[in-house]
């Protein structure tokens, strides 16, 4: 059995979420008493040498995007958020993260927003999330009370103010941009890019933004640096990743390994297999906006490079399988209505072509003389428009599961006839 | 808690629109905005109805329209989906009476459908009012809603 080595869920089921006592005495805050003595400069150095990358699914240098605001202007406004509207499909990591540990999430932003030097920051937290609302707003009142926010922070005469921010259900605010706009009280429409968040995000100030679980990781990558975090998870890929796994597998959940586990490893080892003794299917990486693993896959190593160069994103880093016996053209079909239900209609490309996406398929499937051969490669062709002619990364996606679910699985089966 | 009290709550700046919008629908019993909040909202942080509208009408957890003392969001995405929801839906219409979007004749229930609620390990998923559920079954339906009619007695 393979033993999970967790950071970002380092504290997760060991302390109590709404007990600072005990998040203090696991060596909480101790990365941020560390970086409050340190120039900002070293840290976002630190972060960078890292090789840290957003796990929100993007997979951006995260170094590199706190480094462009850190040094874009020294005296003006600038603010940090927490990207917490996890929508994709199959991700619930970040919902972990603030439900068992929201102290570390704290405690990751408060050194992101010294190392820019912001003095303002928002957690904005998809609305469902009710216990991650309030366990982080506990964090926060916490927080507060030992000077770990507010005025002159541990005395060191830097000053940070947190505030929690509710989503009100819609999986757009996810994008960086979006989730601005939301955050400024409007309805989430995405603005085009660039400007860059760094450069002109919120009311126009730079704005750092990043993923629940990359402010996790800081507190340990501050603690104990670069080269420890380097020498886990893969070259391109380093440090450790959350998987979440559901769908068709004995014991679904959440799993922290470092970056070049196998899909095998995962869904045989960590997951307990396939249930009901059935054969695997495929899986779903990534999400609804992610792609599909055939079983040619199974030994690829999970890392964002290692996984593209076969046609794979890591995205969020979801697992989602499905056994041999599933239809996965009716999983495709309900991917296609998620995205026909989220767009948001602001690029007509995107607002017709998801319905039009999820029609065709639907009526192709009503009929006897289905055929793959044909469908397939007019839904790809259409996706692909799609995805030329959109603005935000929603259109972008019905591409990469349409793509790789054909190219990867249904080209063979339909070969095999 | 009444509008006034949640306006004092907040500074008067337009980004905390959702946040109160939040604040109000869950504190009535209808899970609504009514017109007269919509009213003083906009006066209060000095924008037009219509933007306020605009923000309601553009995300879903939001609503205009009364709805039951508690809603009932059965999530609708891929892998809940895969693991069943479809019939679960079907179940509750049926218990319930309603088609997706109405509210059960006892003004208890509101059946609504989401997109993935985090929830997925435990598949199917769906949430009332603010609280989670997973692994979803007919007899936990059941008792679910008789959970929650006894709640109300
Ligand atoms: S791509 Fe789709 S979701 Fe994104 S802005 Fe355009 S219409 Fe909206
Ligand atoms: S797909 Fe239903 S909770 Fe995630």
């Amino acid at each position: 059995m393979l033993k999970e080595y967790r950071i970002a869920l380092r504290n997760s089921g060991l302390i109590n979420p709404e007990s600072i006592d005990e998040f203090i005495a696991a060596d909480g805050y101790q990365a941020l008493r560390k970086a409050l003595k340190s120039e900002p400069l070293g840290i976002y150095e630190e972060i960078y040498d890292s090789g840290l990358r957003g796990r929100g699914g993007a997979g951006f240098p995260t170094g590199a995007k706190e480094k462009a605001a850190a040094v874009i202007c020294s005296d003006c406004e600038k603010y940090v958020i927490c990207n917490a509207d996890e929508g994709e499909p199959g991700t619930f990591k970040d919902r972990i993260i603030m439900e068992t540990d929201p102290h570390s999430l704290i405690e990751g932003l408060v050194i992101a927003a010294y190392s820019i030097g912001a003095h303002k920051g928002f957690v904005y937290i998809r609305g469902e999330y009710e216990l991650s609302i309030q366990r982080v707003q506990n964090a926060i009142e916490q927080a507060y009370g030992r000077g770990f926010l507010g005025k002159n922070i541990l005395g060191s005469g830097f000053d940070f103010d947190l505030e929690v921010r509710r989503g009100a259900g819609s999986y757009l605010c996810g994008e960086e941009l979006t989730l601005i706009e939301s955050v400024e009280g409007k309805r989430g429409y995405p603005r085009i890019k660039p400007p860059y968040p760094a450069e002109k995000g919120l009311w126009g100030s730079p704005t750092l933004i990043n993923n629940v679980e990359t402010l996790a990781n800081f507190p340990a990558i501050i603690l104990n640096g670069a080269k420890w975090y380097r020498s886990l998870g893969t070259e391109n890929s380093p440090g450790t990743k959350i998987f979440t796994i559901s769908g068709d597998v004995n014991k679904p959940g959440f799993y922290e390994f470092p970056m070049g586990i196998t899909l095998r490893e995962l869904i045989y080892d960590v997951a307990g297999g396939i249930r009901n003794g059935k054969p695997f299917g495929a899986a779903l990486i990534g999400g609804a906006a992610g792609t599909f693993a055939s079983e040619q896959h199974l030994d690829v190593p999970m890392g964002y490079d290692k996984l593209r160069e076969v046609g794979l994103t890591l995205g969020s880093g979801a697992v989602i399988v499905m056994d041999g016996t599933r239809n996965l053209n009716q999983t495709m079909l309900s991917i296609l209505k998620f995205f026909k239900h989220e767009s948001c209609g602001k690029c007509i490309p995107c607002r017709v072509g998801t319905t039009q996406l999820h029609n065709t398929l639907k009526d192709s499937l009503a009929q006897q003389s289905f055929n793959n051969n044909q469908v397939y490669p007019e839904l790809i062709r259409q996706a692909e428009l799609i995805a030329r002619t959109s603005l935000c990364p929603l259109g972008q996606s019905p591409i990469l599961p349409l793509k790789s679910l054909w190219e990867h699985i249904l080209v063979k089966q339909t070969a095999n006839k | 808690m009444e509008v006034e009290k949640i306006l004092s709550k907040y500074p008067r700046r337009k980004d905390y629109l959702l946040e109160i919008l939040h604040d109000i629908q869950n504190h009535s019993t209808k899970n609504f905005i009514p017109e007269e909040a919509v009213q003083r909202v906009a006066e209060h942080l000095n924008i037009k109805k219509a933007q306020v509208y605009g923000v309601i009408g553009y995300y879903s957890m939001l609503s205009i329209k009364p709805r039951g003392r508690y809603v009932i969001r059965v999530c609708a995405s891929p892998i809940c989906n895969m693991m069943g929801s479809c019939s679960l839906l079907d179940y509750l219409k049926q218990k319930l009476g309603v088609e997706l979007g109405e509210t059960s004749a006892d003004g208890l229930f509101t059946l609504e459908t989401s997109e993935c609620l985090g929830n997925c390990a435990a598949a199917p998923a769906m949430m009332v009012n603010q609280e989670m559920y997973g692994k979803l079954t007919p007899e936990m339906i059941d008792s679910l809603l008789e959970h929650y009619s006894r709640q109300t007695k």
